[in-house]
């Protein structure tokens, strides 16, 4: 509770310091220093330290589970915001509000990491997503821009139609909006869903699936990661598709049994499907931006996979992917910002230029792409690892393997640029020091949690 | 009136909502259709939820049942109207910068 008030109230305060702070600068540390105020408020929940207590009726249900990845999602906007700040003040005049908005999004997503009742999923989903489609629009005279918060508009409200469609459905069928698992069948075991709730739970499904960009329902995804400034793309693509996901896993943790055997048959097509198109167009791309919005599509069919097994490891393992990826990819964006072309060229001979720059993206990379000793690695072994207890799915396993061996391919290619083409690397005006020093930090974090991923995973359980 | 009439306008509306989304190539029609979806979701949630009440007061004639169905309909506005509010910003956004609100002008992304 303390955190999704707290993120609200800190909203409101940026929206008031805009009007009465007329230096622009000092806005990020003000974000900053909010930031990490909702982190200890946060971490002070889980030891059971209330600053607030509300009785919610069974609306919310707050799992050490949950609280945890609260504390990881905002650590992980506290990385962004230090290392990013600066370019989000440079995407327009409204500073304050963008600083607002992303702590509007925060609320959005310690709702969904606690929501125990489809009213509040659906609360949840949209107050994470309405500030999004304002935050793609930031930069007004850019009209890739103003498409990317058009199409995102109509895409996300058109998947929150679906999606209400779904919950009326269950409702009907149901009675009810909660979550608890439908009583099992006494004759036979099983609980026989009627047609209107498993019709329900498949639209809600295909919803979901729009929401964290899994394949067939992918489509908006590059153009809108492109599209949007590039500082906000690095916060849709780690902190809200991690939230998305933590909400899609509640979501049917209980509710499996009623789609059978069908479930996993419809969840097999949609990772191969997602790891194939993600994987595979990502290899076709120039733009190293545009390549991210397709890898991150294919980091989605790896993620998909907590929702294949449903056993400790899963909980682990979707922790640790979204450190493991949000860290890398908030660095590796930050990289890209600063630089002026964004297509691979752009990338040739920055080693010599700016080695500092070039080693950071390489750690990134390398996460991303999941070598050993860097975060990514572990993260993708947890996955995978939950998906083999869960038994039954090898041949997944192997798929999703070779795919991720495709994925060198990309990443790769951006560090061959830097390290071994010439070329003059542009990057917009000199990059201070304070960025480097941050950067480095991120890199060891990167390797420390892929040497020792119980520093993050030790959490859960004390 | 049985609850079957109401499920099958219910779909009709929403199909025609969808369809709308998918074919319609102005950016306001687009809109409306998806406001048609969010309407016809509302409609149905009435429905269920008196049917429910319906179900529980037959056997406890004080029962509560079925509130939470209206309940979420009032949610489904207030949101309805936050996205309407954004979303007219954004095509008044576009409308400044191209003088036009066809989504076939949003093609430049692909490159």
């Amino acid at each position: 509770m303390n955190a999704i008030i707290l993120s609200a109230l800190l909203g409101v305060v940026m929206m008031f310091s805009g009007i009465i702070i007329k230096e622009k600068s000092a806005l990020k540390y003000i974000a900053a220093a909010g930031l990490l105020l909702l982190l200890i408020a946060n971490l002070m929940h889980t030891y059971g330290i209330y600053q607030v207590r509300i009785d919610t009726h069974g609306l919310l249900d707050f799992q050490k589970f949950g609280l945890f990845f609260n504390s990881i999602v905002f650590a992980a906007t506290l990385v962004y915001v230090l290392l990013s700040g600066k370019d989000i003040e440079n995407t327009g005049l409204n500073v304050a509000e963008y600083f607002a908005l992303i702590f509007f999004v925060l609320c959005g997503v310690s709702i969904l990491s606690a929501y125990n009742g489809l009213l509040m999923l659906f609360l949840g989903i949209e107050i994470l997503s309405i500030p999004l489609y304002i935050l793609t629009g930031a930069d007004k005279r850019n009209m890739k821009s103003n498409e990317a918060a058009l199409k995102y508009f109509l895409m996300g409200s058109f998947s929150t139609g679906i999606m209400l469609m779904g919950i009326a459905l269950v409702y009907g069928a149901t009675g009810s909006f909660g979550m608890t698992p439908p009583p099992v069948n006494p004759v036979t075991g099983l609980y026989q869903g009627s047609f209107l709730e498993v019709a329900g739970l498949l639209l809600l499904f295909v919803s979901m699936a729009f929401k964290v960009s899994a394949a067939p329902f992918h489509f908006w995804t590059p153009d809108v990661y492109d599209g949007a400034p590039s500082v906000f793309t690095s916060f849709m693509a780690t902190i809200v598709k991690a939230a998305g996901f933590i909400a899609f896993i509640r979501l049917f943790a209980g509710h499996t049994t009623i789609l059978g055997p069908t479930w996993k048959i419809i969840l097999s097509f949609v990772i191969i499907a997602t790891l194939l198109i993600g994987n595979i167009t990502a290899v076709f791309q120039q733009s190293v931006k545009r390549m991210l919005a397709y890898s991150s599509i294919a980091q989605a069919g790896f993620m998909l996979f907590a929702l294949y097994s449903n056993n400790d490891l899963t909980q682990e393992g979707i922790l640790l992917y979204t450190v493991a990826y949000s860290l890398a990819t908030i660095g590796i964006f930050a990289v890209l910002i600063k630089m002026k072309d964004y297509t691979y060229d752009g990338f040739n001979g920055l080693a010599k230029k700016q080695p500092v720059l070039a080693f950071g993206a390489t750690v990134c990379l390398l996460s991303l792409a999941g070598i050993p000793s860097t975060a990514g690695f572990f993260a993708k072994y947890y996955m995978l690892a939950a998906t083999i207890k869960e038994g039954g799915a090898f041949w997944l396993v192997i798929v999703a393997v070779l795919f991720a061996a495709v994925s060198a391919y990309y990443y790769f290619r951006v560090i061959q640029a830097m390290y071994f083409k010439d070329g003059d690397a542009e990057t917009h005006g000199p990059i201070s020091n304070g960025f480097k020093y941050a950067l480095l930090l991120l890199s060891a974090l990167i390797v420390l949690v892929g040497i020792m991923p119980s520093v993050v995973l030790n959490w859960l359980y004390f | 009136m049985p609850i079957q009439y109401y499920i099958y306008l219910c779909l009709a509306l929403f199909s025609i909502g969808i369809i709308g989304v998918l074919t319609r190539r102005n950016a306001i029609i687009v809109f409306m259709c998806i406001e048609l979806m969010l309407n016809a979701v509302n409609l149905l949630l009435v429905a269920f939820s008196k049917m429910h009440h319906g179900a529980a007061i037959a056997v406890n004639p004080a029962s509560q049942t079925g509130v939470e169905g209206q309940l979420f309909v009032f949610f489904i506005m207030v949101v309805a109207a936050a996205e309407v509010s954004v979303g007219l910003a954004i095509i008044v956004m576009l409308f400044r910068n191209t003088h036009s609100v066809d989504i076939n002008f949003l093609n430049r992304l692909k490159n």
